[in-house]
Parts: structure tokens; C-alpha cells; sequence
């Protein structure tokens, strides 16, 4: 059936920036035939389409139906406009960004390129560096500006007479495709023993004949390296953890297809969608019983982490093993990602038995990104590959601002107008390298995307090395308070102005007062905040061991409540104490030895982990809680434990009766779930008490949720729910992470604000 | 906190005590010939050459096991001499007691004042003493200053680390402070820990014949090995990289460091001095030390590796490489 061709112009508003909102219309268009052309607007996005009528509608319901999880369409005015007879459809620069250029973030094989790949006739059959204009690496190999080959680590590949010809044909999909490669002129893959010494075959091959033999290879990536091993064998995975020092730290894994990961988790069709876009991050679903997955792959925990094929190394790898692959980042301990090749053989000879690589090198290494859903929508907690650089959208325009972030999960931030840009995470920066990196990805990002901040903005926090990076720079510097910031992190996402109620529940962070906060109640904007609330102060006996040891917390939430007779209760983590220890753990929280007085949320987290038993030392950050709500998850519905509000000079929320409470219960043999499940109601239910009196002295009602403990979908949701069903406007993040990855959004816009109306 | 007043802080040896001294000291007594940031200044007097250093003490508690603060104002200036390889001759003191401080415990201090100075070698030529109204000190402060003579023409200080020079310390680290840490707080622990306060003149003198080869000598008191490393790699302009598992430290302050979450790279000594040598005469300079009485447990910690705008970093036992800065005053909790 032959229909007439149309014209239509659309407007859309919503969250449809900085979340691949064009690429999507791009490829839809592409899908259906249409052409015409998309742009972001001050507004939201604006496309013109044209084609045949039938397809055009089909492509107004498929821009709702199927937009980018990230995406929220508020509104979407269509109307006609006269067809004009174009051909092709275009990605077009939005007027504001005149002002300076972006960078594309790397992304996944189209669905050509993918089809050449498996065609046993295509010239790049088979060929694991197969891209064009619509896919493949971008941030990761661009080393100037403007983009051009030359400024990409392609530089130094000379194109084959047939891949020239097809970058200088404008009706090829790969006119102007920088990265443009094939087997003849392009990198190639080398597998190589731990000496340097090259295997001899087809690499690809006899790495999948290794991987089934249950070898460890580290397979070169977009972003870095990773280790691969058999998710299904345990002789495996047992010599991968203990190569990697008993880190018990979950393994991400990476699928061949949908179906392959549906056969090990519960994937909605949401999770699904993430998992199928074009960044291809890993995303944390709820375990299937009797799955064949060994447990070894993500122990004591709940969720396994997936990922599909994000390159094209990664699909041939994936459709050629019949199991989910282990593929997790290259490096030791708290060493930051590989990604030289020299300098990935040395850190791992120990570790990997092969290395599957090649000589495309990566000029910035990116993490893979992670994502879980909570209530229905997609929450960070790490954003990087696939994602990073594009722009999160600021509530207004501001002064250009570098933010340097935090220390443990440090990215950067730098603005530009209302664009903030958000850098690949840089990892925990008392490792040397990693230090190092922050340094190259700040200057890196201020020369790729043009931007000359006239301040920087960092922690409060003394001794953050990235607060002495940030010192160093000779730029007016503003000091940011940590909970402070992540409030604004997630006012400037949600694009909230004026003054809210922020609900902080986090780590540790540096407070305005010289203590360390981390449960916090604050009441302000982006240029002030009040603290008017917080958890009730507990010491951290041994300060950060008291992270890495979280019994420590048990101990002192014990001694709150019983002083100096903690050692005589009948608990399990008491008698973990050797008793020759117990006179100086007694002294050292007497007299507050290297033990400061903390208001964290996930210190308490901590501490109920270790009193009841789930997690007394952690291998890798977060544990004891991430245990902790996995137990609950199991739990029945219950009641809350009593806590009770001291009214200050704040609000003062304390936990001491739910702990004395908790210890009853473990005495009296309840089930540990459900005592798990009644403190995270507990803690939902403080908070609410907590906002609730806010809302009577300040008559807001909009409330924003940030800080690590936000990462827990249980305490999530619980919180999320009651204020709203008390008549709050609940924001939680959707953009940057809720942990200190988003920590530098919210510096940037505090920064700005105070510069801009200072 | 208020940017106005003096904190702790500012007395930690740390990089608040930098600030102070950069920001607010040296540029408001401009004129007077400064030590840089060595531990004394060198004076050239009609042809003799001197070195001249001061220092205060106001250790609390006054007594700890291992010694008291008499010793340890001997001892700490004594060392400050020997580290610029001067060989300490006589020394200074100033007492400032408060009103109501025991006789006894005075006569105490003083004694051992006189039996550190006798096994330094030194002399205490004058004095003077002040008692300020009960309330207005903490029992007894002490001040000494002290003249060495310098004979030899090296050069020895903490701008004269070079690439490839071996770190050697000449024992195990952190026994001061945890000794008086434990004094201080009644941690009744029967670790045997004792200060190490020692006079290093001694030592310095056999180790002076490696001539040329001896770069930097350095006493790691207040702050620890960290920050005297931070500070030698800043005057130098290097990376110092240590090696974790290479620090000798006395179990006993492994214990409690680890029960107490401190971390011994930060905590005082008062017996140690850290030796930058021309990686060729290291083994020689190893084998001096453990020849010593106050070196039998030294050991290299580290090497200088290049050449940058100064640099800390630790290969740790778990095998990453971290970097190790100076603190803005106590250890506090840095993990979100
Ligand atoms: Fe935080
Ligand atoms: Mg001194
Ligand atoms: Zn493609
Ligand atoms: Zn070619």
C-alpha cells in the first residue's frame, strides 16, 4: 500500500537530554525509512520527519514507546509542516552548544555493522574492530580536538584503498567514520602468554578453547582491560579470587543475548531495555534459583550483575561460548583499570593466564558502567562507559566550574552554560595511578570539550587529595560541605531551584562542624543549607578501620548502649574479640582514641551487619550492607523497632532502642531476615518522623534523596513511599548516582550558584 | 571552624604547620637568616662553620616509659644538629614551670637532662627559667638550643635527594609516639613499648666517612616518616617510593596501631633518622648502621625513583601503589 509523504514537526519535553535521546531518534528514523533531521532545544528535543504517512505514525508511537530507559517524555506536540523533498536524516548541533563542542561517548555495534560481522561473505567477517558513523569507540580513543582520525588513537593506522573509499563516499555509513577499519589495514588481535610470547592460531579461537578449559584471560576492551573466566567453573573462579587476593567483591557477567540472561536472573522488560541500549552497562538483577551460575561469581549476594556484548570483541566472544563469562575489570585490589598494554601485562602476569589484545590503544579508560532499578526506574551507581561525557542539564546557566569530587569514587565535573559534564569514574584516589588519572581526565576534558573553568570546586574534607589536586590549580577554589553536595547532586539533576528538605544518608563525610557526618537532615538550596537534623553521633573506633571493620561499629553501638560492661553481653561479635584486645577497644572508646564521633547512616548499617552476624570484615566497600539488605530481602513483613527523636538544637535521630531491641531478638533466636527487614523499616520510618517535623518548621514539602546508603532499593523504596503517601514530593537520582560518583554535579552547581549571585 | 585562630593542628608537624610557617612566620621575620626547611641553620662565623637550632618541648605526659621530657629536649636538639652531619657541642635550655609543679619530678628531669647530655657528648652552658601562674602552663615546657660545629664540606640536607637513592631508617618506626600515646591514656598494655629517644650524633659520625655519597639526613619526629619523607621528596623535587612490607616496626606498635586504626607511617619517633644514599654506598651504609647500637633493626625502606614536583607513594603489601601525603593535623576518617 502506497502512502503519501508527509511532514511532521515534533517538540518533546521531559528528561530527554544528556540520557541518548538523539541517537535513539537517529536510528528510528533510519528504521523506518524517514528523513529529516533532530536537535536538543532549550527546551527538550525537536525533530522534523518525513516520509510515508503509515511510517510517520509508527515513529510518533515508537518515540514514546520505546525511548531510552533514561528518557522521560513529559509532553510531545506533533503538527504538519510542509514536506520539503529531503533525503537523509541528520543529527543537527543545537544552537546553545555553539559555544563549544561534545564528545560522543563509546557505544555498541549497530545493527548493520553487527549483521556484517556475522556475514561469512562481508570483507570484515569475523573482524573484531568492525565500526561506522552510528557505532563504536568515541571518548575512549579521542586524544584532541576537533575529532578527526588524527586526533584518535587510530592515528596511526593508514586506511586500505577500500576503506578510504568508503569514507570519502557521502552515501556510505561509514563517510567520515574515523575509527574505519578492516582486516587488511586495521588493528588486528594478538593472544599472548604472560612472557609477551605470541600464541600461535586464530586468537580468537584459542581463547575460547582456553576460556572452556577454564583459563583466565584478560581480554583488551573499549575501556580497559577485563579478566574473563567460565562463570560455571568453579576450579575457575576459585583461582580467580584467590589470584585476585580473596576479594569478594561480585563478578559482572556478560551474556550472548536476552535469553541467555534470563536463564540466571529476573529480567523485566525494563531492565531488559537497559541492558539492549546502545551503552551497554551492566545491570544488577535479582538471582534465579537453581541457575548454573556458580556461586562464587557474586557471593552473599542477591543480584547478579549482566551485561550484553558491548563491542565487537565482546559479541564474538559471547556467541562463541555457550555460558555467561565472568568479565570483570582488570586490575589488583584498589589499582584502577588497566588499559596499556605494557603496563596490563606486568599488574596481571600473576593473574591472567592469556592475553587476548590488540594495538589500538585506549587513550582514556573508562569503567563499565552499572545500573539497578528501584521502583520501577533505572538508578546509577557507577556512570561511566557508554554514558560519560555526555551532558547532564543544569536548572540554569552558570559560570564554567571544575568540581573534583570526593576521594573514594572520585569523577569530575566540569559546566558550560546550563551543560554539566560528567566524567568517567577515576576510581579511589589514595592509589597513586588513579591520582594521576584525575589530573589527565581533568585536563583531557577541558581541551575536548573547550571549556576554561573560572573556578574549582572541591570537599571540604582537608585531607582529600582531591581537595589538595583542587588547591593546587591557582583557580579560585570553593570548599563544599560532602552532604551538601550530594543534595545539590540531586537538585540539579531533577532541575529543582529554591529550597528543599535533603535526606542524606551516606558514608562518612567531612562535616562543616570538624566531626564526620553521614545521616543528615538539611534544609536549604544550592548557595546555603542548614543542617537540621542527623542520626545520632556514634564513635568510629579506629576511624577508617572502623570502615573496614565494621564489628568496630557493633562494638561502639554497644557501648552506647551498655558503657563499659560491652564485653559482658552474650553476643557473637563480642566474643570475636580476643580478650587480651578488650581492655584497649574499652580505653580507645572511653577516651575517644582515634575514634571520632560519627552521624553516619551506613556506620549504623554497619554496625547492625556486624551485631547480627552478616558481615563482621568487608573485602570491598559497601559490603556489610549490601549483605545486609540481601538478609532483608528475605525477611517477612514486620514491625519496626522503636527509635526515638531527641530535639536539640536539631532534630537528633537515635537508633539505640532498635539496637537494644535487635540484640533481644538475636538472643532470642529470631530469624535474621526478619530482624534485617525491621531495621530497614526502622530507618524508613526515623526518616519520615525526621521530615515530617522539618515540613511543620519549614513548610516544604519537596524532599531530595542522596548519599550511598540510596543505593539500598529496599531503604529506598521503604523511604520513598512513606513520604510520599504523607504528601511529599519525593527526588531520587536517575542521572548521576546517588554514592559520591555524583558528588562533583553537585559541587559544580553549588559553586556556580555562588558565583553567579554571590 | 574559625580561620582566624591557632588550632592543634598547627602544632602537628603536619601540613597546617606548613601553612603557618609560609603563610604567617617566615614572611613576618623576613631578615632573619631561616633555616629553609631544615631541622637547623648553618652559619658561617669568621670562617667557622655552625650549625644553630631550636626546639621546644611540651610532651604531656611529662613521663613515659622509655624517658621524659628532659631526655627528650636534650635528644631532639641534639638530632637536629646531627642531621645537618654537625657535630653538636652545647646546648641551651629554658624552663618555663607552673606554679604548684612537684620539686621532685623537676629534680628528675633535670638529672636525666644531664645524663642524655653526657652520652651526646654535649654540654648545657646556660639556661634560664620562668614560672607562669598555676593554670597558665601545663607543669613544665622546655626549650633548648643548640650550636654544632660542621667539619666537612658536604652537603647534607633535604634538598639533596637524587634518582636512584636508597631510603635507609635505622630502626623500627612509631615506638615514641605510641609510647607516650599509651602513657597518655592509661592504655595499660604490656607490649613493652618504649620511646626511642636516643641521641643520633654518634651514629651520624660513622656514617659521615660515605662522604658524597650521604644526601639527606633526616629525623622523622612529629608527623612520622610520612611527612619528613613528603618533605624531603617536596625540597627535592622527587618520588620517594617506599615499600610496605620493608618497614621495620616492633610488633607490640603493629598491634596496637592496627586496634587502634592509626597508621605508623604518621607516628613520631624520636631515636630514628631516615639516610638518603647514593644507591651504590647503600649496603655500605646499611652495614654501618647495623653495626650500631641505635641501628641494629635498620633496614631500606624505599629508593627515590624520578624526578617530579615531590612525591610520596607506598607499594602496598596487597601489591597496588598509594600515595602518601602529608595530614592536615590528626588522622581522620577519609572513606565515604
Ligand atoms: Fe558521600
Ligand atoms: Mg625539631
Ligand atoms: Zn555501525
Ligand atoms: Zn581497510
Amino acid at each position: 500500500m502506497q502512502s503519501e509523504t508527509v511532514r511532521a514537526a515534533i517538540e518533546i519535553g521531559g528528561i530527554v537530554q544528556g540520557v541518548g535521546f538523539r541517537p535513539f531518534v537517529y536510528r528510528l528514523a533510519l528504521r523506518l525509512g524517514l528523513s529529516g533531521w533532530v536537535r536538543n532545544t532549550g527546551q527538550g528535543v525537536e525533530i522534523e520527519v518525513e516520509g510515508e504517512a503509515l511510517q510517520l505514525d509508527e515513529f510518533r508511537r515508537a518515540v514514546r514507546d520505546e525511548a531510552p530507559p533514561l528518557a522521560v517524555i513529559c509532553q510531545l506536540r506533533a503538527q504538519p509542516v510542509p514536506a520539503t523533498g529531503g533525503k537523509g536524516f541528520a543529527i543537527l548541533e543545537s544552537a546553545r552548544s555553539a559555544a563549544g563542542g561534545e564528545v560522543s561517548p563509546d557505544c555498541d555495534v549497530c545493527d548493520d555493522c553487527l549483521a556484517e560481522l556475522f556475514d561469512p561473505d562481508n570483507r570484515r567477517y569475523g573482524y573484531p574492530f568492525i565500526n561506522c558513523t552510528n557505532c563504536g569507540p568515541r571518548y575512549s580513543i579521542i586524544t584532541g580536538i576537533p575529532y578527526d582520525r588524527p586526533a584518535t588513537t587510530m592515528a596511526g593506522f593508514a586506511m586500505c584503498d577500500d576503506c578510504l573509499a568508503e569514507y570519502h563516499d557521502p552515501g556510505n555509513r561509514r563517510f567520515h567514520a574515523q575509527p574505519n577499519a578492516c582486516p587488511v589495514c586495521g588493528p588486528c588481535l594478538t593472544l599472548m602468554e604472560p612472557s609477551g610470547a605470541k600464541v600461535s592460531g586464530d586468537a580468537l579461537k584459542r581463547t575460547l578453547e582456553a576460556l572452556s578449559q577454564g583459563k583466565i584471560v584478560a581480554v583488551k576492551g573499549v575501556g580497559g582491560y577485563h579478566l574473563a573466566v567460565d562463570a560455571t567453573n568453579q576450579a575457575a573462579l576459585e583461582r580467580l579470587r584467590q589470584r585476585k587476593r580473596r576479594d569478594e567483591k561480585p563478578f559482572a557477567m556478560l551474556a550472548a543475548d536476552l535469553g541467555a540472561v534470563s536463564r540466571h536472573a529476573h529480567c523485566s522488560e525494563l531492565e531488559g531495555r537497559l541492558l539492549l541500549g546502545v551503552e551497554r552497562p551492566i545491570v544488577l538483577m535479582r538471582k534465579l534459583a537453581g541457575t548454573s551460575i556458580n556461586e562464587l561469581v557474586a557471593p552473599g549476594n542477591g543480584w547478579f550483575g549482566f551485561m550484553l556484548p558491548g563491542n565487537p570483541l565482546q559479541h564474538l566472544l559471547a556467541r562463541g561460548f555457550d555460558a555467561p563469562l565472568v568479565m570483570t575489570s582488570c586490575n589488583l585490589s584498589d589499582e584502577p583499570i588497566a588499559y596499556r598494554d605494557a603496563e596490563a601485562l606486568e599488574m596481571l602476569s600473576g593473574i591472567a593466564d592469556l592475553f587476548l589484545t590488540h594495538h589500538r590503544e585506549i587513550h582514556t579508560r573508562t569503567d563499565d558502567s552499572v545500573l539497578r532499578l528501584y521502583r520501577g526506574e533505572p538508578l546509577f551507581l557507577r556512570r561511566s562507559r557508554g554514558y560519560v561525557p555526555r551532558a547532564v542539564q543544569l536548572p540554569t546557566e552558570q559560570p564554567s566550574v571544575l568540581a573534583v569530587g570526593g576521594e573514594l569514587k572520585a569523577t569530575l565535573c566540569l559546566t558550560r552554560g546550563d551543560r554539566a559534564f560528567m566524567s568517567q569514574h577515576i576510581g579511589d584516589l589514595k592509589n597513586a595511578a588513579t591520582l594521576a588519572s584525575l589530573e589527565q581526565s581533568a585536563s583531557d576534558l577541558q581541551r575536548l570539550l573547550e571549556i576554561t573553568p573560572a573556578l574549582v570546586a572541591h570537599d571540604l574534607h582537608p585531607d582529600y587529595l582531591s581537595t589538595g589536586y583542587a588547591a593546587a590549580l591557582g583557580l579560585p577554589a570553593v570548599a563544599v560541605q560532602h552532604h551538601h553536595a550530594h543534595m545539590a547532586s540531586c537538585m540539579a539533576e531533577n532541575g529543582l531551584e529554591g529550597d528543599v528538605i535533603g535526606v542524606i544518608l551516606d558514608g562518612t563525610g567531612y562535616g562543616a562542624d570538624g566531626t564526620i557526618w553521614g545521616g543528615e537532615f538539611l534544609v536549604g538550596g544550592y548557595r546555603a543549607f542548614q543542617r537540621r537534623g542527623h542520626f545520632a553521633q556514634m564513635r568510629m573506633p579506629g576511624g577508617d578501620a572502623a570502615v573496614k571493620e565494621p564489628y568496630r561499629m557493633a562494638l561502639s553501638a554497644l557501648y552506647s548502649l551498655h558503657g563499659d560492661r560491652l564485653f559482658d553481653q552474650p553476643l557473637p561479635v563480642v566474643s570475636e574479640v580476643a580478650l587480651a584486645d578488650r581492655p584497649l577497644f574499652l580505653k580507645m572508646l572511653e577516651k575517644g582514641i582515634n575514634s571520632p564521633l560519627t552521624s553516619s547512616c551506613g556506620r549504623l548499617f554497619d554496625a547492625v551487619s556486624a551485631l547480627i552476624g552478616v558481615r563482621r570484615r568487608i573485602s570491598y566497600e559497601g559490603q556489610a550492607a549490601i549483605e545486609l539488605e540481601a538478609l532483608a530481602e528475605q525477611g517477612g513483613e514486620v514491625e519496626p523497632y522503636p527509635y526515638r527523636v531527641l530535639e536539640e538544637w536539631g532534630q537528633v535521630l537515635d537508633f539505640a532502642p532498635a539496637v537494644a531491641a535487635i540484640c533481644a531478638d538475636l538472643a532470642g533466636g529470631r530469624s535474621r531476615a526478619d530482624i534485617a527487614r525491621a531495621f530497614h523499616r526502622t530507618v524508613a520510618r526515623g526518616v519520615l518522623e525526621v521530615c515530617r517535623r522539618l515540613k511543620q518548621e519549614t513548610g516544604y514539602v519537596r524532599v531530595v534523596l542522596s548519599g550511598g546508603v540510596f543505593q539500598n532499593r529496599l531503604l529506598t523504596e521503604e523511604v520513598a513511599d512513606l513520604l510520599a503517601d504523607e504528601g511529599f514530593q519525593v527526588y531520587c537520582h536517575r542521572l548521576v548516582p546517588p554514592n559520591d560518583g555524583g558528588l562533583a554535579l553537585g559541587q559544580a552547581a553549588i559553586a556556580g550558584a555562588m558565583q553567579a549571585r554571590g | 571552624m574559625n580561620d582566624d585562630l591557632i588550632l592543634l593542628g598547627h602544632g602537628s608537624g603536619g601540613k597546617l604547620s606548613h601553612q603557618l610557617l609560609d603563610e604567617l612566620i617566615i614572611p613576618n621575620l623576613s631578615g632573619v637568616p631561616a633555616a629553609g626547611q631544615n631541622d637547623a641553620a648553618l652559619l658561617n662565623i669568621g670562617g667557622v662553620k655552625l650549625a644553630f637550632t631550636t626546639d621546644s618541648y611540651v610532651v604531656d605526659p611529662i613521663f613515659f616509659p622509655g624517658g621524659n621530657i628532659g631526655d627528650l629536649a636534650v635528644n631532639g636538639t641534639v638530632n637536629d644538629l646531627a642531621m645537618m652531619g654537625a657535630r653538636p657541642l652545647c646546648l641551651s635550655v629554658g624552663f618555663i614551670l607552673e606554679e604548684g609543679f612537684l620539686k621532685s619530678e623537676l629534680a628528675r628531669i633535670v638529672t636525666s637532662m644531664r645524663e642524655a647530655a653526657d652520652a651526646a657528648g654535649v654540654a648545657i652552658v646556660t639556661g634560664d627559667t620562668k614560672v607562669v601562674p598555676r593554670g597558665k602552663g601545663d607543669r613544665i615546657f622546655i626549650n633548648t638550643s643548640g650550636i654544632g660545629a660542621l667539619e666537612h664540606n658536604l652537603a647534607i640536607n633535604g634538598a639533596a635527594a637524587c634518582v636512584g637513592d636508597k631510603v635507609i631508617v635505622n630502626g623500627c618506626i612509631g615506638d615514641h609516639g605510641i609510647a607516650v600515646l599509651s602513657a597518655r591514656e592509661g592504655l595499660e598494655i604490656d607490649s613493652g613499648i618504649k620511646s626511642d629517644s636516643a641521641p643520633l650524633n654518634g651514629l651520624v659520625a660513622e656514617l659521615l666517612p660515605l662522604g658524597e655519597a650521604l644526601h639527606v639526613l633526616r629525623d622523622p619526629t612529629r608527623g612520622g616518616v610520612a611527612t619528613t619523607l613528603k618533605e624531603i621528596a617536596l625540597q627535592s623535587g622527587v618520588t620517594v617510593k617506599l615499600s610496605e612490607e620493608s618497614l621495620p616496626i616492633n610488633p607490640g606498635v603493629r598491634g596496637v596501631c592496627s586496634i587502634l586504626g592509626l597508621d605508623p607511617l604518621y607516628v613520631a619517633n624520636e631515636g630514628k633518622l631516615l639516610a638518603l644514599v647514593a644507591p651504590e654506598r647503600a649496603e655500605e651504609a646499611l652495614a654501618i648502621m647495623r653495626r650500631h647500637p641505635l641501628g641494629k633493626d635498620a633496614a631500606v625502606i624505599g629508593e627515590v625513583t624520578e624526578a617530579s614536583a615531590g612525591r610520596v607513594v607506598m607499594e602496598t603489601a596487597v601489591g597496588g601503589v598509594r600515595g602518601v601525603e602529608m595530614l592536615a593535623g590528626e588522622q581522620l576518617p577519609r572513606i565515604c
